[in-house]
């Protein structure tokens, strides 16, 4: 790649070239807006990449290549670090090997998300190093310096991007390829990285001092830049905030913070001191303005109503000016729908007319819940269909648990529903209950990426497949049975119907492809046919 | 010079983020500053899909603020009325009641043939957008889509400019 090459790069291609061009030796992830097109595009251009049943998976994955010498890349939306969480934690106090760079990408305004957290606080909790690119140039960088930063300091970091950074395409230049010198291996290290108190107690003090020791490292990173201006307004921001705070207050001197935590508290102090107004811009919650608070800077935050939904440069411009008037509405425009066509449809039609009480989940088929279905009555995260609706049968009196059915997405059934399998075996309700699996053999909502369902590895190839009757039969569902709901709607209706009359536990999976997945699906799968036929025939003896 | 600043809006499946890309490949190879950002998710589920294209010298964010925009595109008539705070007063703003139904043979190449239309109103060659047609679509397409982009342009011929109005 020329070092003079300019290409116009979406913020998720820009990693998906740096963990390229870092040699990243495996790549995993679970589906998640915005964050789905960086292993996509890794893919494309030739890397290592796999989509895991869940985050969770991914990241465990992602640790066994690190302890065993490889770089690797980790991606999923804000709420998918949730659930990859718990290896998250311990994972911090693990000497790690290989560079092991986790991608959060969150959703403030929640243009596709259940909720708007802001997962700048994983760094504090968890104790790992973040960086915050503010375009796509920044986010091929700071992905090559998360790895090189993991690998000194032997520690998980972790890239948080925003909507605007992982869709937003600009410019990038970018460099040679940086790649490990480390080749695979395995090296012993019991107390390193096997988590029993007696060695976690050490790591944990090992893992503050190591935060501790980056900090000063963070003085002159680098990675957090000083744009010159008047003295008399000083900005603190980071992410996309630095690009809406640099146009809104073009005169402004502004401290754009790349690696923000451990933050660089003497540079910011000087920062702070060397101006007469020091203001924080920052998108979602308080925690920069707090945590200079807390060190005794005087800065501004924002007043409490910008807290919600994106910043742009009009909301920066009042955020300076202090105005708290209220905002014009934003056009709402047309809201989403199911496909004409799609099979989730007849689904909810059918849940409608038998008065369900649907307990649902995420993914293409939670818009079962607008009109004119309206026929969902909570959803809440991934795989929570099951549990919620379990504990609906158990509390509710008897006509009204037996309306109860859990619904729930083969992607999602996947990711998380199996332990709420599990919960309904061991735990039956008395009135029994009833999961219906929407199976549209694909991960739609984000755009149609294959599962363990599926039979499909991430770049379509064939590979095992997860066979969700023998699953749900093998944990001990009594009924399990799989109709079409569109070619037999009739019979769809008619069997979930006798399902919710028994006292016994059912499985319902409703199989059709998604309409928009369906012409590649055929095609995958007749050249998978021909493929065989070529093989069977090239096997078979000449006569 | 200023940031030019363009909005285009549609449903999904209308090819908005395509037409953007197309835009955006343009401005890009000739040589100025390109920020292009939209929202996905959902907007594969037939909803309303906006997205911005900013280019100049130094563009920073990625996103055209409310009532700022030079260009206003969009793509179906039924969200017009909806998008017109995004254009700045004197801005342009065009619509597919530009090109007559049936004009067409495929009126899936509507977001090409406004472009066309657009590009009679803004400073790039016309290469370089038959250039972008050629890298931002598959082979098959490009035909048609270049009789879409000239019978744009033919259509577009009586736009005016932006109107350059001081302080903006």
């Amino acid at each position: 790649m020329a070092s003079t090459e300019r290409l116009l790069l979406s913020g998720n291609e820009a990693v998906a070239l740096a963990s390229l061009h870092a040699g990243v030796r495996l790549g995993t992830g679970y589906p998640g807006t915005p964050s789905t097109e960086i292993l996509e595009a890794f893919s494309l251009i030739g890397g290592p990449a796999q989509w895991s049943p869940n985050e969770k998976v991914a990241l465990e994955v992602a640790l066994g290549v690190s302890f065993g010498g490889g770089r690797t890349l980790v991606t999923m939306k804000h709420v998918g670090v949730n659930v990859a969480a718990d290896p998250l934690f311990t994972a911090a106090y693990i000497d790690l090997t290989g560079g092991l760079v986790l991608i959060s990408a969150d959703d403030p305004g929640m243009a596709s998300s259940q909720n708007e957290q802001d997962n700048r606080h994983y760094a504090r909790a968890a104790i790992v190093p973040m960086l915050e690119p503010a375009d796509s140039q920044q986010a091929y960088d700071f992905t090559l310096a998360a790895f090189e930063l993991s690998e000194r300091w032997r520690i998980p970091v972790i890239l948080r991007m925003t909507t605007r950074i992982c869709h937003a395409k600009t410019e990038v230049i970018p460099g040679e390829p940086r790649p490990s010198a480390m080749e695979p291996h395995f090296e012993r290290d019991i107390p390193g990285r096997v988590m029993i108190p007696a060695y976690a107690r050490p790591a944990h003090h090992k893992i503050r001092a190591k935060m501790e020791e980056i900090a000063r490292w963070n003085e002159e990173s680098g990675l957090n830049r000083i744009h010159p201006g008047d003295k008399s307004l000083g900005i603190i921001a980071s992410g996309i905030s630095v690009m809406h705070a640099r146009e809104a207050a073009p005169d402004a001197t502004l401290l754009a913070l790349g690696l923000t935590w451990p933050l660089p508290m003497q540079m910011i102090t000087d920062f702070v001191n060397s101006v007469d107004r020091c203001i924080v811009i920052e998108e979602g919650d308080h925690l920069l303005y707090e945590a200079l608070t807390v060190a005794g800077l005087k800065v501004e935050g924002k007043p409490e109503m910008y807290r919600f939904s994106e910043l742009n440069v009009s909301r920066v411009r009042r955020i300076i000016a202090g105005d708290v008037t209220p905002e014009a509405p934003r056009p709402r425009g047309k809201p989403p729908e199911l496909c004409q066509g799609c099979s989730h449809r007849e689904v909810f039609e059918a849940l409608s007319r038998l008065n369900c009480i649907v307990a649902g989940d995420i993914g293409c088929y939670t818009l079962g819940v607008l009109p004119p279905f309206e026929a969902m009555d909570t959803c809440v995260c991934m795989g929570a269909a099951i549990g919620v609706g379990l504990g609906l049968r158990h509390v509710l009196p008897e006509a009204e648990a037996r309306r109860v059915v859990s619904v729930i997405g083969d992607s999602t059934f996947v990711h998380s529903g199996l332990t709420g399998i599990a919960e309904m075996v061991y735990n039956p309700p008395p009135t029994g209950h009833v999961v219906l699996i929407v199976d549209n053999s694909t991960t739609a909502m984000t755009g149609r990426q294959e599962h363990p369902g599926t039979g499909r590895s991430l770049n379509h190839e064939p590979t095992n497949r997860m066979d969700f009757v023998a699953v749900c039969k093998a944990m001990g569902v009594k009924n399990v049975e799989v109709v079409d709901p569109q070619k037999d709607e009739a019979k769809f209706e008619e069997i979930l119907k006798d399902m919710m009359a028994r006292d016994e536990l059912s499985v319902l999976i409703a199989e059709r492809p998604c309409i928009l997945a369906a012409p590649l699906i055929r095609k995958l799968e007749k050249a998978e046919e021909e493929k065989r036929c070529a093989a069977g025939c090239a096997a078979a003896p000449v006569e | 010079m200023a940031v030019t600043n363009v909005v285009l809006a549609g449903l999904g499946g209308q090819g908005v983020v395509k037409a953007s890309d197309l835009l955006s490949t343009t401005a890009f190879a000739g040589g100025l500053q390109v920020k292009k950002s939209e929202v996905h998710g959902m907007s594969q589920r037939g909803g309303s899909v906006t997205t911005d294209v900013r280019f100049g010298e130094q563009v920073l964010s990625p996103m055209v603020p409310m009532g700022e925009a030079d260009f206003l595109m969009v793509f179906e008539s039924s969200q017009v009325d909806l998008n017109l705070g995004w254009l700045r007063p004197g801005g342009v703003l065009i619509t597919p009641a530009l090109i007559p139904e049936g004009a067409l043979k495929n009126r899936k190449s509507l977001n090409v043939a406004l472009l066309g239309a657009a590009s009679m109103v803004m400073d790039f060659d016309e290469q370089a957008w038959i250039d972008a047609i050629h890298r931002c679509l598959p082979e098959k397409l490009h035909a048609v889509n270049e009789q879409a982009f000239a019978l744009g342009r033919r259509l577009g011929a009586e736009l005016s400019r932006p109107e350059v109005i001081e302080g903006v």
